[in-house]
């Protein structure tokens, strides 16, 4: 049985904020009179993660996903609930947790600017005490694997953001940590250099059992990546379950673009039963529930003159959007 | 704690910061020259002091020279390691990049205190010994094992004292996020540190030795060199020196409870 390998319980995180109100008046009083208030952006949430499992955390912006990866990590002290990463209380940064960890950043790096990023490879290297031969052997191997090679050698500021992501990667995976945390990783990226960390990511999961916990806005990253995604909404989680259950959930009909060999073809499927979208000529876009898919198409083919047919998925995007915005999805 | 592993991230730390540095051979030339000026200033200025009346404080000249060569190496050492080190601290709190540094597996005091060397300061530094050098022989100094001995423990607890206050000072960034005028006022004070301490009055030698103990950097230092330390001074040193960095270590780990991180 494969083993829990986070476990996280009635966990919540609150932050003093403060608020200003506009204009040179507003500056002044926020300066002399600060108004802060406690506000609860993780509220009593629990998952169990286990090894080797792909978790997407989607969210809209200020939802909160960040600040559970960063809770998890350990960077961040939880206000209530308890959390165990790997056995350990992330928050106490144990020697042995951290080695076990890593943590990427679409949005920050941290690489050394002016030197090529082989120093940082480096460097990295004997924060985690490895020797020469050994962090060698771990750069040829990832560099291989993601496709780097005269870029290591090239100062960061002159390496394209691309290349610097790729890079940033290998850094955090020198010491290879069985928990990865990437906080939108392709952030920026282009569609080649996307996919191309996407595979990278599936790779290094499948070779090495490595547990990863994503968040990401572009939802082939978690569509490709993830079989389970956690939606955290105010803080709070609305689902935490496998994508294709809450697609199939929130996308309950499929569109189907029939071309019949006649307008009247059209007219006589039109009139069949079933829910028409549109018709134009002999062209018609009806709506079949997924789950008589299959029986609806073998009467289709069966009863009418068809020329050919197409069936359009909504775009993933917009499922997702609406759990973005709803609380709860009970599934 | 691995030593040994310390002393290797150490020496990529060197290398790497070198590296860094040496990328911009200009910059370097530039920090060269005004550490040179800047000691000269220096010089001129203390002698300007003492063109009326040959005393400061009870000291001549050619002794108030043995406090500017030591305060020219402690400005060595601030410009090498804490400037470079813990102005960035600022940077690393604002941005969020601590993150980074917190989930390493070594010290993060060590981390971001030690991470980033500018080797201009290593010429005050030498400016700063050639200084003493030079006092030692125009005061006569005799060079004996007690001597050399109570000037490396003196000197030590200076550096102690001075990393303690500017450290202490960059870790309430957690808090404030922005204090860079905060350690520009402590570099400020720290120009006090090239005059005697008894060149003062009363209420600012106890207000620099208390409160703020710039005084106590250089001025018992220099003491020893000139034989006029007393015991209780060089123990009040090490005790000051001693309780400074013990507290600025408890209050890092205090203050990291209170990281937040940077949003994304």
């Amino acid at each position: 049985m494969v083993q829990n390998i986070i476990d996280v319980k009635n966990l919540s995180k609150s932050f003093d904020i403060s608020s200003k109100e506009p204009g040179l008046k507003g500056t002044i009083k926020h300066f002399f009179r600060r108004q802060t208030k406690s506000l609860k952006v993780i509220k009593d949430i629990s998952f169990e993660i286990k090894e080797g499992e792909i978790v997407g955390f989607l969210g809209a912006n200020g939802a909160g996903k960040t600040t559970i990866l960063k809770m998890l990590c350990g960077l961040i002290y939880p206000s209530e609930g308890s959390i165990l990463v790997s056995g350990y209380l992330p928050f106490r940064r144990k020697e042995n947790f951290l080695k076990n960890i890593t943590l990427i950043m679409g949005q920050k790096q941290q690489l050394i600017w002016d030197l090529p990023p082989i120093e940082s490879f480096y460097l990295n290297a004997s924060i985690y005490d490895l020797d020469k031969f050994e962090a060698k052997k771990r750069i040829k191997k990832l560099s291989e694997m993601l496709e780097i090679d005269e870029e290591l050698y090239i100062p960061v500021r002159k390496l394209s953001l691309g290349q610097r992501m790729k890079s940033e990667l290998l850094a955090a995976l020198i010491h290879e940590p069985n928990i990865l945390f990437l906080d939108e990783p392709t952030l920026g990226l282009d569609i080649n250099a996307q996919r191309n960390l996407r595979k990278f990511l599936q790779k290094y999961n499948k070779e090495t059992n490595a547990t990863i916990c994503l968040t990401s806005h572009y939802m082939k990253d978690i569509t490709s990546l993830c079989k389970r995604v956690i939606c955290v909404h105010q803080g709070a989680i609305s689902y935490d379950g496998k994508l294709d259950l809450l697609l199939k959930k929130l996308s309950p009909v499929k569109e189907i673009l029939i071309v019949c060999r006649s307008e009247d073809d059209a007219i006589k499927l039109g009139n069949s039963g079933f829910t028409v979208k549109n018709k134009i000529k002999n062209e018609i876009t009806i709506k079949i529930e997924n789950k008589s898919i299959t029986s609806s198409l073998k009467t289709i083919l069966n009863n009418f003159d068809i020329l050919d047919l197409f069936i359009n998925e909504p775009p993933i995007d917009e499922i997702i959007g609406k759990v973005l915005i709803k609380k709860d999805y009970d599934i | 704690m691995n030593l040994r592993k310390y002393l290797k991230v150490y020496k990529k730390f060197l290398h790497t910061s070198l590296a860094s540095e040496l990328e911009y051979k200009t910059n370097i030339l530039v920090d060269l020259i005004t550490a040179i000026l800047s000691l000269i200033g220096s010089i001129f200025l203390l002698s300007i002091f003492f063109q009326n009346n040959g005393y400061i404080g009870g000291w001549k000249f050619e002794q108030a020279l043995i406090i500017q060569g030591i305060y020219t190496i402690l400005n060595g050492i601030t410009n090498t390691w804490f400037n470079p080190n813990l102005t960035e601290i600022v940077k690393h709190i604002r941005e969020g990049t601590l993150d980074f540094v917190l989930i390493k597996p070594i010290d993060s005091q060590f981390f971001i205190s030690l991470k980033k060397i500018n080797p201009s300061g290593f010429l005050e530094i030498m400016l700063g010994f050639l200084l003493l050098f030079f006092c030692i022989r125009i005061n006569q100094i005799n060079l004996n094992l007690s001597f050399m001995t109570l000037s490396l423990i003196t000197i030590s607890c200076s550096i102690c004292i001075l990393y303690s206050l500017w450290f202490f000072i960059s870790t309430t960034t957690i808090w404030f996020v922005k204090t860079w005028n905060a350690t520009e006022v402590l570099r400020s004070f720290l120009y006090i540190g090239r005059f005697p301490l008894n060149s003062f009055s009363f209420s600012l030698r106890i207000f620099f030795s208390i409160f703020i103990p710039i005084a106590f950097i250089t001025t018992i230092p220099s003491e020893v060199f000139l034989g006029l330390s007393q015991f209780w001074k060089i123990l009040l040193e090490v005790i000051v020196a001693s309780v400074f960095l013990i507290t600025s270590r408890k209050f890092w780990l205090f203050a990291l409870k209170f990281y937040t991180s940077a949003s994304s």
